[in-house]
Order: structure tokens, then C-alpha cells, then sequence
């Protein structure tokens, strides 16, 4: 068996109390190995967000445990949160979140500067990080500069260039046009190649059918988990 | 990470609404600049009132009639006085018996002087000189007023109540403009004096001005216009500046025999001298400065809260960044200092800008001040500047550095 990038056991996230609970996760586990490539799908309510926010340690469980890349991660707290955040996973939004008024290359910088890394070094590894998702003549444009396909490719570059455990990817496509969508999966088919692991969480089918394997969510519970044939090797 | 990228975060932070950040940077820069201006203010009037009594001569002993309560009401409640019987007025021969070598070695120049209001008229002009008095020739060297052109009158003028006058440049101005006043006739409260000299230009002292000036011979005053009641004051001028105590206390030995005064408490009279004017406007200015300077402090304080104002709205703006940035990364350590530096800076700029208000206004001269600057208002309004930057700037980086990621994402 291969090295555990996400290991959820037992995983609860319990909303208000007594008659008013609501469980958005309820009893879930959920294990992702190293190099897979993974969508989580489900209507909405069915608690993929939060599980996103889970693995993403954007948000605590109220029971239960879960092991990012080895370490657990429920005790830690916020300060700490911050720094696996910014060194095990790297986030893709739906609505791109690169820092307004602020460079291509200087957006994939800001990970490697919070994590202390020198000018020189910073600025190579993000020009290749520009280069792999097919920037390297956008660098100095700015957010507003760049279209919507553009400026979702630069936050893949910058979700790279901390070389993180696990490329984090919440509806990438849905600000997307379709050549724009399927661009991105591409890339996200590419980096997958190399060996990183991807989770997406999506609603849209042909997003999910472009995964090795697939979750399926409802009401706070895994309904199924079986791997695509048609990608699976 | 090191401090200079955080600056760097903070002033691109900063530059996104260069508008608000001058606005903001202009309240404190008010602040500090007014700070600075006012209490040079204040400080400059203080200067100005003691040359303007250092001018008056360190040697002038003042007399005045009353015992008790402020000098400056002297003159109506001695009247009174001097009418209950208790106390004697100050007479003319007062200050003949003062001229004594040998009871009063240390007094140089002594002079009477019967004050009186009036209006002097020349054809259309009129003046209201704001020193209107009877003296002696003594009082010029007493007082420590020299004449500019034409003639001091003499005692032979007093003693035969000849109506000449010496005025003061404002006073010759108000009357007859550019034309030379020396003997010209001008009628003062329907008197006819003639105009034999003008005084040296002596400045404002205070509220008052020096040069509105008009002096005669006390018999021309006291024959036509005041009558022969009690003297206004008498002015004393000792011999130095070191023996100004001395010859104090020889007057006082002089008066208090003349008045039949047995102990210091019942004396009907009082002195001033240089050193209690000094004490009194020391104390006056310093109240005023303290009043500008708590006005300016206001200002300033009202420039450190539009900090915070401002800095609570970028947070707002910015909390969606605020929430990337966490979740790439960012500990709170770093979002905080982010915010408190972008803070500071506003108000370090603020205060060197209003530094600089500060020293250019400075120059200007504001009511009549010439504003002189004191180093320490300077520093003081400095470092208070920034303190405000830090201070008023924490409560919204500590806002924005204890934003969860997760709730600063969703917001839109």
C-alpha cells in the first residue's frame, strides 16, 4: 500500500445542538493515497464543501481524526493550521482568490514567502511553476490583465509552487468556459502524471469523469466510492 | 520572512487607494502640524511680551496707589480709597520726595504720571492714544523712551504748564499721516497742545500698543483735562539693575513715612517692578500655550481615530485577501504586522508631513506672533504621531489577523 496523503477516521462536523443538530459530516472516513487523482461529487448539502474545508484544515472536526500527509491535524491550532496549510496543500477556488492589484509571478511568490523562502529561490521555483501551467509571457500581468482561464491557471501555479502534498481543486472549473475548463483539466491530467495528488470537489459530471476515482456524498455520508474505469490504470 | 517584505505587503496594501491614504496621512499631518504651530504660537507671544518688557528698562520700579488685589485696577479703587480717609493717594510731592540722595541713594530718575483718556483731533483725523499722560522730562529715561525727532520739553515746561506734547508713531500717523507733526497743534478732549517731538518706534507689548502714545507735562494735564487728584502711578528708575531692591526698599521707607504706614500690611501703595511683570506674564503665556497646545492635541487625537476608521474599513474591503492569504499560508503574526505597519506608516508619513507644516508655517507670522518654535513640541508631536499609528491601528490588524480563513473566504 502507498504512502496516505488523506486518512479522515470517523470524521464529524456537527452544526448547533440538540433538536436543531445538524451533521454536515456524519461518521465519514476516507482514506487517498499518494499520486491519486480524485472528485468528490455531490448536490449541494451534501457536505463535500465541508469536507473540502476539512481537508484543506480550513475547519476543525467536532470528532474523530484526520492525518494530512502523517501529521494530525484536529489539535493543532489556528497558527499552526497556517503553516501546514501553507507547506502540505495547495488550493484551487472557484473563484480564482489571487491577491487584486498584485503580479502574476508575485501571486505564486506569496506561499514562498510565508514560508521564509530567499528572493532568488522564490522567483525561480514560481517562474517554473508560470511555466508548467503555460504563463511564462503573462508573469507581470495583473489579475485584472488576464482572463478567466489565465488567472485560474496562475493559482494552480501558485497552488504548485510550495510543491505541496496535495492539490486541494473546490468547483476549479466553475467560473469557466468550456475551452477554458477543459484546458485546466488538462493541466490538471498533467500534473497528475507527475506524480501529484489532485482532489477535485465538483458537481459537474464531465469534471468528476476526468478523475481515477470517484466519491459520491449525500446528507453528510459517503453513498459511493468506486474508481473510474475508464481512467483508472 | 523577513521585516522589509512585510513593509513591502504593507505599502502595496496601502497603495491600492492612494486617496484614502492621503486623507488619512492629511488628518494626522493637521495634528501634528498644529501642534507644532500653535505652541510656537504660544511660545512666541511669550518671547515677545518679555523683549517688549525687557525694552521697558530692568531698572523701573512702578508705584501705584491701593493697597492690596491687582495693580490694574489701581486707579478707580484708590479714588475710593483716598476718599474713606485711611489711605492717601500718591501726589506729585510723593515723587519730589523720592529725589532725596540722601534717604534714597539707589533712585536715579523719578517721574509722576497723571493718565487721562482722550480723543485728539486734527481737522478730520482723530486718534485715541492708548497712553494718554502728564510726566515729567525724568519719565523718557525712567521709561526708557527716546525721542526720534524734534525736542523733549523740559521742567521749565512743567513748571509753567506750557501744553506741548510728544507722541508716540502710531499717534502720528492716525493724525496727520505723512506730514511732519512737529508743531502742529492738535486738540485733545478740546485742548490745544502743541507737537514738539516724536518717540523711536517701540512695537507692541502684548495687547498694547507702544506707539500709540501721546505725553505732555503733567501741570498742562492736570490743569486742563484731569484736575489735581491723585497720580496714576509714579516711575522710579534705580540706578542699576542691582540696586533695583535696594532702592525699593528705600522708597518704601519714604512713602511709608509720607503715608503714616506702620506695618507692610496696611501699606496704601504698591510696586512693581520688571521681575514681578516677568513672573506674571510667564504665567499668563504659559496658560496659553497649555491651551493651544490642548486644542492642538485634540486635533491630533481626532487624526489617530480616522486611522482607525480607515483601517477598519480596509479590513472589512480586504477580508476576502485576508483569508487567501491565510490559506496559502500566511500565519497571524505576519497578517498583524501587515496591518499595524500599514498603520504606522500612515502616521509616520503623517508626521514627518506635519513636521515640515510645522516648520514651514513657523515663518509665517499668525495674529501678530512671530511663532518660535520649541524643539521638544517638535519630538513630543512626533512620537505621539506614530504611537497613535501603532495604538489606534491595532485594533483593526488584531481584527484582521483573528479573521478564520474560512469565513473570510465566503465573504464576498
Amino acid at each position: 500500500m502507498n504512502q496516505l496523503v488523506i486518512d479522515v477516521r470517523s470524521a464529524v462536523k456537527q452544526y448547533g445542538a440538540g433538536d436543531s443538530a445538524i451533521f454536515a459530516l456524519n461518521d465519514v472516513s476516507l482514506k487517498i493515497e499518494l499520486g491519486e487523482y480524485v472528485a468528490i461529487m455531490g448536490p449541494s448539502g451534501s457536505g463535500k464543501s465541508t469536507l473540502m474545508n476539512i481537508m484543506g484544515a480550513l475547519d476543525n472536526l467536532t470528532s474523530g481524526e484526520y492525518f494530512l500527509d502523517g501529521i494530525e491535524i484536529n489539535s493543532m491550532d489556528e497558527n499552526a493550521l497556517s503553516v501546514v496549510r501553507g507547506r502540505k496543500i495547495g488550493f484551487i477556488f472557484q473563484s480564482f482568490n489571487l491577491i487584486p492589484r498584485t503580479t502574476a509571478i508575485a501571486n505564486v511568490e506569496l506561499p514562498l514567502a510565508y514560508q521564509g523562502i530567499k528572493a532568488a529561490e522564490r522567483r525561480m521555483r514560481a517562474t517554473k511553476a508560470l511555466e508548467v501551467v503555460g504563463l511564462a509571457d503573462r508573469m507581470d500581468h495583473e489579475p485584472t490583465q488576464l482572463s478567466g482561464g489565465q488567472q485560474q491557471r496562475v493559482a494552480v501555479a501558485r497552488a504548485l509552487a510550495t510543491r505541496p502534498a496535495l492539490l486541494l481543486a473546490d468547483e476549479p472549473t466553475g467560473a469557466l468556459d468550456s475551452k477554458s475548463t477543459s484546458d485546466l483539466l488538462d493541466l490538471f491530467d498533467q500534473i497528475n502524471a507527475a506524480g501529484r495528488t489532485v482532489v477535485v470537489i465538483t458537481h459537474e459530471n464531465d469534471v468528476a469523469e476526468r478523475a481515477k476515482r470517484i466519491i459520491r456524498m449525500r446528507d453528510g455520508k459517503i453513498v459511493s466510492d468506486e474508481l473510474n474505469k475508464a481512467r483508472a490504470s | 520572512m523577513n521585516p522589509i517584505e512585510i513593509i513591502r505587503f504593507a505599502l502595496r496594501g496601502l497603495s491600492i487607494n492612494r486617496l484614502r491614504t492621503a486623507l488619512t496621512t492629511l488628518g494626522i499631518m493637521i495634528g501634528v502640524m498644529s501642534v507644532i504651530i500653535l505652541i510656537a504660537v504660544g511660545n512666541g507671544s511669550a518671547k515677545s511680551v518679555q523683549s517688549s518688557l525687557d525694552r521697558l528698562g530692568t531698572n523701573s520700579i512702578q508705584i501705584r496707589s491701593g493697597a492690596g488685589g491687582f495693580g490694574g485696577g489701581g486707579f478707580a479703587s484708590a479714588r475710593s480709597r483716598g476718599n474713606s480717609g485711611n489711605t492717601k493717594q500718591l501726589t506729585v510731592l510723593d515723587a519730589k520726595a523720592l529725589v532725596d540722595q540722601n534717604q534714597a541713594p539707589d533712585v536715579k530718575q523719578v517721574s509722576p504720571v497723571m493718565n487721562a483718556n482722550a480723543t485728539c483731533v486734527n481737522g478730520t483725523s482723530t486718534s485715541t492714544p492708548a497712553t494718554f499722560s502728564g510726566v515729567w522730562p525724568t519719565y523718557f529715561e525712567a521709561a526708557n523712551s527716546q525721542i526720534a525727532t524734534g525736542n523733549y520739553f523740559t521742567d521749565d515746561d512743567v513748571n509753567q504748564g506750557r501744553r506741548v506734547a510728544i507722541i508716540g508713531n502710531t499717534t502720528a500717523t492716525e493724525l496727520f499721516g505723512t506730514d511732519n507733526p512737529i508743531g502742529q497743534t492738535v486738540r485733545c478732549g478740546g485742548i490745544p497742545f502743541t507737537v514738539i517731538g516724536t518717540t523711536t518706534i517701540k512695537g507692541s507689548s502684548g495687547f498694547q500698543d507702544g506707539d500709540s502714545l501721546f505725553l505732555a507735562p503733567i501741570t498742562a494735564i492736570q490743569n486742563s483735562i484731569t484736575g489735581y487728584v491723585g497720580l496714576s502711578s509714579i516711575i522710579v528708575e534705580a540706578k542699576s539693575s542691582k540696586t533695583t531692591d535696594a532702592a525699593q526698599t528705600e522708597i518704601q521707607s519714604i512713602l511709608d513715612a509720607r503715608h503714616h504706614v506702620t506695618s507692610s500690611a496696611s501699606r496704601d501703595y504698591r510696586l512693581f517692578n520688571q521681575a514681578s511683570l516677568l513672573t506674571t506674564s510667564a504665567s499668563n503665556s504659559k496658560v496659553f500655550t497649555v491651551l493651544l497646545g490642548a486644542v492642538a492635541a485634540i486635533s491630533l487625537l481626532v487624526g489617530g481615530i480616522g486611522i482607525t476608521n480607515i483601517m477598519l474599513v480596509t479590513v472589512v474591503e480586504r477580508t476576502r485577501e485576508i483569508g487567501i492569504r491565510k490559506a496559502i499560508g500566511a500565519p497571524k503574526r505576519i497578517i498583524l504586522t501587515q496591518f499595524l505597519i500599514e498603520a504606522t506608516i500612515l502616521s509616520v508619513i503623517g508626521g514627518l508631513l506635519g513636521v515640515f507644516g510645522g516648520f514651514v508655517g513657523s515663518y509665517f507670522t499668525i495674529l501678530g506672533v512671530k511663532p518660535v518654535i520649541v524643539p521638544m513640541s517638535v519630538l513630543l508631536a512626533f512620537g505621539v504621531s506614530i504611537l497613535i499609528g501603532v495604538f489606534f491601528g491595532g485594533y483593526p490588524a488584531s481584527r484582521a489577523a483573528s479573521l478564520r480563513p474560512i469565513e473570510a473566504l465566503r465573504h464576498e
